[in-house]
């Protein structure tokens, strides 16, 4: 077992982190203020879609990861007018979301392509720089994003507002605090880290989009936030616990087999995160604590 | 009055997915009348027609019940998806295993079953897997939320991934027949299926699919609808949706009735194994679900969560489904995928227009 444990496990799993460590920080914002946010796998398969059409038409992945941002911020917004002016029910709303995104993509990669399972592969010289051959800089952005999250979070007048929010939003609005402007802001900032995350996947990992090529990492970045109770810096940590899980996993196929002598099955590989996913969950939600307002509509009291 | 108002907003959420929908066929270069009119002629045109349309829809009513079952006790169920995969496949291995299944392995005649039972007894016997299995595998996120209060949501996913890659790995590696290019399970007995409707009814064509499993879920619909609303079971979970702290005030346990609704919900959401595989398809395959179980969500909210509201939504989404085939193939632009998109806003009209429909008479907006 010691042989796959080596440096190259180690940037294996930052790479794994990454797209988890962008969306988990958008969910951090969304539920701090008080939202749920179940959508950051749609707003992650917006990003990842939009970067790759847009990288893959004009070969500027810099534009193209700009422009899935955006995707993933107009996407929110969407979310966060159901959620915020109609009152949906945020699991509701955040699974139409994802639903959406199911369709969306596939439907127009179906007019533009041809195809509706995928979009053309992005030629290497257009994909998001690399540092030496092992990580992209956009890893380095997730990193960098962490302390910053932490600083607004903790060190702003607006990340005090945003955790008044979402811990009592009618003393927040009591005391001046525009609480339902403020969970917009959120919900799209939300938007854009999720997308942000979804954009490495398609045009810094992959080299193309593919349907829901997300593969439930939305959800696994909601888990890691809970994992983290909804702290940027805990958040970091079980990012890079998941993260390096499917590098594990990813190690471990081909090159281990079962007592038996056949291959370990692959099926049993993928498991893996998900099984792990539903132990946290069952094992540290005891000690984290939600924000208390989260998934509460705010009504302004006349 | 209040009939009226139960339907108003699903349809105006129906009326106004299309309205965007045709602006999106519009937008990629389709004519929407054309797509529509495809949609319509081809699920209500001929008795054929029909027919395909009512088998389309029969898993959906299953898997909408099974999501309005959950919904009533506030809890939102996504594992519809792995709670009848993993239930096709308990059904398919008795099938193989009680139905006297012989396998033909290159020309080489293999009896892969223990026993070969008769269709009295293996019918009810596979159906009962169904349910039970359906029932086991909704039962653990219900027994989690229950025991741990990790989300029912989360759950649920990570279990669709299990389970499906879980009976993906017993397919493969087990029960398929070696050789086959499909990842499907070998056929089960013959005692196991189920009769088609065509057999007693001989005004439906012969190749309509639809099976005796659709009355069963006519005769689901009822019985969901007497569980809910004429039992004291069914209002204790009720009462856990409308407010768990009054429930639990009022000597209803929620955790006993979370586990009870999931466990619900999963047997419902299995029961779509017994006419795709009992009726239909007589095996178990990789990737057999059109999605029911996520359909089941949509058709469950715009059915209001109520069994007969699930009944006539999916009968809607057995149009859709039926008919976005021909509009993928006879449209130039169109694809399949367009039903995805109809779905999601669908949910998202629904979920937006309840604030309306529960703040009637008057409620004082704040």
């Amino acid at each position: 077992m010691t042989d796959i444990i080596n440096i190259a496990l180690l940037f294996a799993a930052i790479r794994a982190a990454t797209p988890l460590i962008f969306a988990a920080l958008g969910g951090l914002f969304s539920e701090r203020s008080g939202v749920i946010n179940i959508a950051l796998e749609g707003l992650m398969l917006a990003g990842a879609f939009t970067a790759a059409v847009v990288t893959f038409q004009t070969g500027n992945p810099y534009l193209g990861m700009f422009l899935g941002i955006v995707a993933g911020g107009v996407l929110a917004l969407v979310y966060a007018v159901a959620c915020l002016k109609f009152e949906a029910d945020q699991v509701v709303a955040g699974m139409a979301i994802n639903f959406l995104m199911i369709g969306l993509p596939a439907l127009i990669s179906g007019v533009l392509y041809d195809s509706t399972g995928s979009t053309p592969q992005i030629d290497k010289a257009f994909k998001l720089p690399m540092i030496g051959n092992q990580l992209s800089y956009a890893s380095i952005l997730a990193f960098a994003i962490v302390p910053l999250t932490w600083y607004i979070l903790y060190r702003t007048p607006f990340g005090l507002r945003l955790r008044a929010t979402g811990e009592n939003p009618q003393a927040a609005d009591s005391a001046g605090v525009n609480v339902t402007k403020l969970r917009y802001v959120a919900v799209i900032i939300s938007g854009l880290l999720a997308a942000a995350g979804g954009a490495y996947l398609s045009i810094g990992q992959s080299s193309l989009f593919t349907k829901q090529m997300t593969a439930g990492r939305g959800f696994i970045a909601l888990a890691a936030l809970i994992l983290a109770k909804w702290k940027p810096v805990p958040v970091l940590i079980a990012c890079m616990f998941f993260g390096f899980m499917e590098a594990l996993t990813i190690a471990i196929q081909g090159k281990y087999k079962m007592p038996s002598g056949e291959p370990i099955p692959i099926q049993f590989i993928e498991m893996i995160p998900y099984v792990l996913t539903i132990i946290v969950l069952a094992g540290f939600i005891g000690a984290s604590r939600a924000p208390k307002a989260l998934g509460i509509p705010y009504k302004k009291e006349n | 009055m209040n009939i009226f108002r139960e339907i108003l907003w699903p349809l105006l959420a129906v009326i106004a997915a299309f309205v965007v929908g045709g602006i999106i066929i519009l937008l990629i270069g389709d004519n929407p009348v054309t797509a529509y009119s495809l949609l319509l002629s081809n699920s209500f045109g001929s008795i054929r027609d029909i027919g395909w349309t009512l088998h389309y829809s029969t898993p959906l009513i299953f898997t909408g019940l099974a999501v309005a079952v959950a919904f009533r006790c506030g809890l939102l169920n996504i594992g519809a998806e792995g709670q009848l995969y993993v239930a096709a496949f308990a059904t398919a291995f008795i099938g193989i295993k009680f139905g006297g299944s012989v396998v033909d392995i290159f020309g080489k005649q293999e009896d892969w079953s223990w026993a070969s039972l008769p269709a009295i007894l293996l019918i009810p016997l596979c159906m009962l897997t169904a349910i039970v299995v359906g029932g086991v595998w909704g039962a653990i996120p219900g027994i989690l939320k229950a025991k741990f209060g990790s989300h029912e949501v989360i759950n649920t996913i990570m279990l669709n991934f299990i389970g499906i890659a879980l009976v993906g790995y017993f397919t493969q590696y087990f029960y398929k027949v070696p050789g086959d290019p499909i990842q499907r399970t070998a056929e089960i007995g013959k005692a196991a299926h189920i009769p088609k409707l065509n057999e007693f009814l001989p005004f439906i064509p012969v190749d309509v699919p639809l099976n005796v499993a659709f009355l069963i879920a006519l005769i689901m619909c009822v019985l969901v609808y007497v569980f809910l609303w004429k039992t004291k079971w069914g209002y204790e979970l009720r009462a856990v949706g409308e407010n768990p702290s009054a429930a639990e005030y009022g000597g209803i346990s929620p955790k006993k009735q979370i586990i009870i609704a999931m466990t619900l919900s999963g047997a419902l959401a299995g029961m779509v194994a017994v006419g795709e595989v009992q009726g239909t398809r007589h095996h178990y395959e990789t990737g057999f679900s059109a999605d029911w179980g996520f359909l089941g969500i949509a058709v469950a909210l715009l059915g209001r969560n109520h069994p007969f509201g699930v009944l006539v939504a999916a009968l809607f989404f057995g149009v859709l489904l039926r008919g976005e085939i021909f509009v993928d193939a006879f449209t130039r632009y169109v694809s399949k995928d367009l039903g995805w998109v109809l779905q999601a806003i669908i949910i998202l009209f629904v979920a937006c227009f309840q604030m309306y429909s529960k703040r009637k008479g008057g409620v004082v907006k704040g």
